[in-house]
């Protein structure tokens, strides 16, 4: 067990003017999480801290967040990887509500607009739909995704223009505009060729390095824009 | 006081809630309600596969499933659940299929499908390729397709709220009180029917594999509620769990091939399953892993033994075990294609939970009398497909099976049924209960006494169970209980107060642990998951039979329910 310092902006409305830093310090073991840091703050120091999380290991997406400037699954990164103090603050781009917890309704509306789901316009087979292992392999990246909202909030795109549909939701469009068995792919792509779709993109590259699930946003996007541009996928 | 009326309320947004929603919501108004995101839910931790006799890569029939769903829970399945369940996971998968899953497929483009932990060809015969999969993230793609479909129907979501009481009248389910979780507010839901789909209760357990949410909430609710609790002895653990952490390690990866060796470097399921061998239901391969250990023969002495994947090929492990590399990875920083993997079982599932009969309706007694609307389905539930001891994959078979089931059933019901008026003052025991909360003079935090709880439970109520030491889990309780209610929080606002709701959470695990020791300090006998140093044998004459509990004046009561057999009689479990 060795201590570790950490350093988290903590916003209340109820109680605070202004978010503020606070320092805690916390024994932990060197293996530990992020998490496991943030969780034995608020359970022996302060019991007011609040944050998102569930699964705990990279796969729930609650609780994305910016760790020493950069954005993180707090679950997915260990203590001893970091310089500390640790700095902990809520995603940026998205209203705070209480201390590292966002208001995502705006990120998922923004997933709603986006068709999120298998368009099927002739009747259903009685066994499985035929799809090939090459097929199938061409939206595979993009079925990673666990909806975190670290690559949005990470896009300077989205920063200055919070209309802008965002990584995110991209990579959404993107798993059923090239998987094979989709029959919505029109629709789609006059979404994504909105003024607020994905010609926003300027290939920053933050999403890329911000997913936790190392799908290429990027390229993924890249292949969006080609599509509208080729008129087809 | 806000009231919302609905015809049917959902509780949970995991692929139980959700697919019982997007049955349910086709002619009625439904609601669901989850104190998470639904893409937070639980589900999408799932790796492996969900099972079905498809028969895509080699004969197979839905009737070895079902022996192996019987023989797997070690004869306490009701088997006219298990058949139901064996028969419609095949059309459910194709369902999922064409909800747009994205399935990995064989060369033909069907698909894919791989071994498990005790699927057998033949009733017994060998290993048979069952698990219909998504690279090692079947469950993350269940819960996005579902939710997917759900979004495409306009299903009705109340996200981040959490349910703490179930309300009845007239003996039968009228609604539900929530807490906002963003503003603190309560929240009456009125409605003619409520389906429990809220998940399982591994935090009460120290190593799990299980989310931080889930604590059980839905089946401390129906238990406070006065309704029984069905077989709570029977906790799952998964014999590969990430060493200290308990992350989960798909069993998929011993499907692939992956070896357990203990410190000699021996393959010792050889000695505990000679068939089977690594793949041996759940159950045999974490006692066995324990008496490795026991006997001295962990890695180095210590309390783990190796998973190794070495003499697989790195194709296999990079296309097919993804998640579960990047896992290893992460946490541990090992590479499976060149080093073997430290691992320990991991409390993984609840066999036991809100009893059901096949049509995912609640029953209150040993003569499974229904409960008027009232629904649950998943791991919250025990139907009991899965008896003493669940086989892998038939968890995801289960909450798509019985959600559907439970959804459509909900669905017509609320057509006919009559809303019942709600209870004159329905918020006022959750109110009492957060008053003491805030208001009490105690100086006992919510995460010193679940630290205990969760330590002791896993020393005496986990793999191996002893009397002596379950009449002492017993005493423990008693005390942990007792300074529960010197309980204070510090957080004093409403905006999402995470220390209220993990008090709620705390007082869920708390009852739950009292009903599964108790149960246990019963059961005089070792069946699947349940096993008993002082009564190592399987006892049918006197406990092949489900296990009721009720809570009478905050003491556990036990009465017992028979067994559905129909096609499989019992012998002895042998792999």
């Amino acid at each position: 067990m060795k201590k570790v310092a950490f350093k988290i902006l903590r916003f209340d409305s109820e109680r605070d003017p202004q978010p503020h830093w606070e320092n805690y310090e916390v024994e932990l073991e060197p293996t530990d999480r992020v998490l496991d840091g943030i969780e034995a703050i608020k359970g022996r120091l302060d019991g007011t801290l609040a944050l998102r999380r569930s699964c705990a290991h990279g796969i729930c997406g609650s609780d994305a967040m910016i760790i020493n400037g950069k954005n993180r699954l707090a679950c997915k990164v260990l203590v001893k990887s970091l310089k500390q103090p640790i700095t902990i603050e809520p995603m940026r781009g998205f209203k705070v509500l209480k201390d590292l917890i966002v208001d995502m309704e705006p990120f998922f509306a923004k997933y709603r607009a986006v068709t999120p789901y298998l368009v099927e316009k002739e009747p259903r087979p009685e066994k499985e739909r035929l799809q090939s292992p090459q097929e199938r392999e061409r939206f595979d990246d993009t079925t990673k995704c666990i909806l975190c909202g670290a690559c949005t909030t990470s896009c300077p795109s989205f920063w200055s223009d919070p209309d802008y549909v965002g990584p995110a939701a991209i990579v959404q469009a993107h798993r059923f505009l090239f998987d094979s068995r989709d029959q919505g792919k029109e629709e789609r792509l006059k979404v994504m060729n909105d003024k607020e779709g994905v010609w926003r993109c300027r290939t920053v590259f933050n999403c890329v390095e911000a997913c936790p699930r190392g799908i290429n946003v990027t390229r993924a996007i890249g292949e969006v824009k080609q599509a509208i541009a080729k008129g087809k996928v | 006081m806000a009231v919302h009326q609905f015809d049917g309320i959902i509780v949970g947004a995991g692929g139980a809630g959700l697919m019982a929603a997007l049955q349910a919501s086709k002619g009625a108004k439904i609601a669901v309600l989850s104190k998470l995101y639904p893409t937070r839910s639980h589900t999408g931790t799932a790796q492996g596969g969900i099972g079905a006799a498809l028969g895509n890569m080699e004969p197979d029939k839905w009737e070895w499933h079902m022996f192996d769903t019987v023989k797997g829970g070690d004869y306490l399945v009701d088997q006219e659940a298990a058949e139901i369940m064996c028969r419609e996971a095949v059309e459910t998968v194709y369902e999922l299929e064409h909800m747009g899953l994205p399935f990995s497929r064989t060369p033909e483009g069907k698909i894919a499908q791989r071994p498990f932990g005790g699927h057998t060809k033949e009733f017994g015969k060998a290993p048979v390729k069952r698990a219909c999969y998504a690279a090692d993230r079947t469950g993350h793609m269940i819960l996005q397709t579902v939710y997917q479909q759900c979004i495409k129907q306009g299903v009705t979501f109340f996200n981040e709220f959490h349910v703490v009481e179930l309300l009845m009248s007239n003996g039968a389910a009228c609604g539900v009180v929530a807490v906002e979780i963003a503003t603190g507010e309560l929240h009456t839901f009125h409605s003619k029917a409520v389906m429990f789909a809220t998940g399982g209760s591994g935090r009460m357990y120290k190593i799990t594999s299980n989310a931080l949410t889930l604590t059980g909430d839905g089946m401390a609710t129906i238990y406070r509620a006065g309704l029984p609790l069905q077989d709570m002895e029977f906790f799952q653990f998964h014999p590969t769990g990430i060493y200290k952490m308990g992350i989960l390690i798909t069993e998929a990866a011993r499907g692939e091939g992956g070896i357990l060796r203990n410190g000699k470097g021996e393959r010792f399921m050889e000695r505990y399953a000679p068939t089977l061998k690594d793949l041996a239901p759940r159950d045999m391969v974490s006692r066995a892993i324990t008496m490795e250990i026991r006997e001295g023969r962990g890695i180095g002495g210590k309390d783990y033994v190796h998973l190794d994947l070495t003499h697989l090929d790195a194709k296999v492990i990079h296309d097919k075990l993804p998640d579960i590399t990047d896992f290893v990875e992460t946490y541990m920083g090992i590479d499976p294609v060149k080093e073997m993997v430290p691992i320990q079982p991991t409390a993984h599932y609840a066999m036991g939970g809100i009893p059901t009969n096949s049509s995912a309706q609640v029953i209150k007694d040993e003569k499974a009398t229904p409960v008027p609307g009232l629904y649950a389905a998943g791991e919250c539930a025990c139907v009991s497909v899965h008896g003493a001891n669940r086989l892998g994959t038939n968890s995801l078979v289960d909450i798509i099976v019985f959600g559907r089931r439970g959804g459509k059933g909900l669905g017509e019901f609320v057509k006919t049924a009559v809303l019942q008026p709600l209870p004159a003052d329905p918020q006022v025991k959750t109110k009492a209960r957060m008053a003491k909360l805030f208001d009490g003079s105690g100086s006992e935090s919510v995460e010193a006494i679940r630290r205990d709880l969760q330590a002791e439970m896993m020393d005496k109520a986990g793999v191996y169970r002893v009397e002596a030491e379950l009449k002492k889990m017993l005493e423990i309780l008693a005390g942990l209980k007792s300074r529960y209610q010197s309980v204070k929080l510090q957080d004093r606002g409403k905006k999402f107060n995470m220390e209220l709701l993990e008090a709620f959470e705390l007082e869920h695990l708390l009852q739950l642990s009292e009903v599964t020791v108790t149960g246990a300090l019963a059961r005089q006998e070792s069946r699947g998951a349940h096993t008993r140093e002082d009564f190592p044998k399987r006892d049918d004459a006197k406990f092949l039979k489900h296990t009721l509990a009720y809570n009478e004046g905050g003491k556990v009561a036990l009465r017992y329910k028979p067994v559905s057999i129909t096609r499989f009689q019992p012998q002895e479990r042998k792999y």
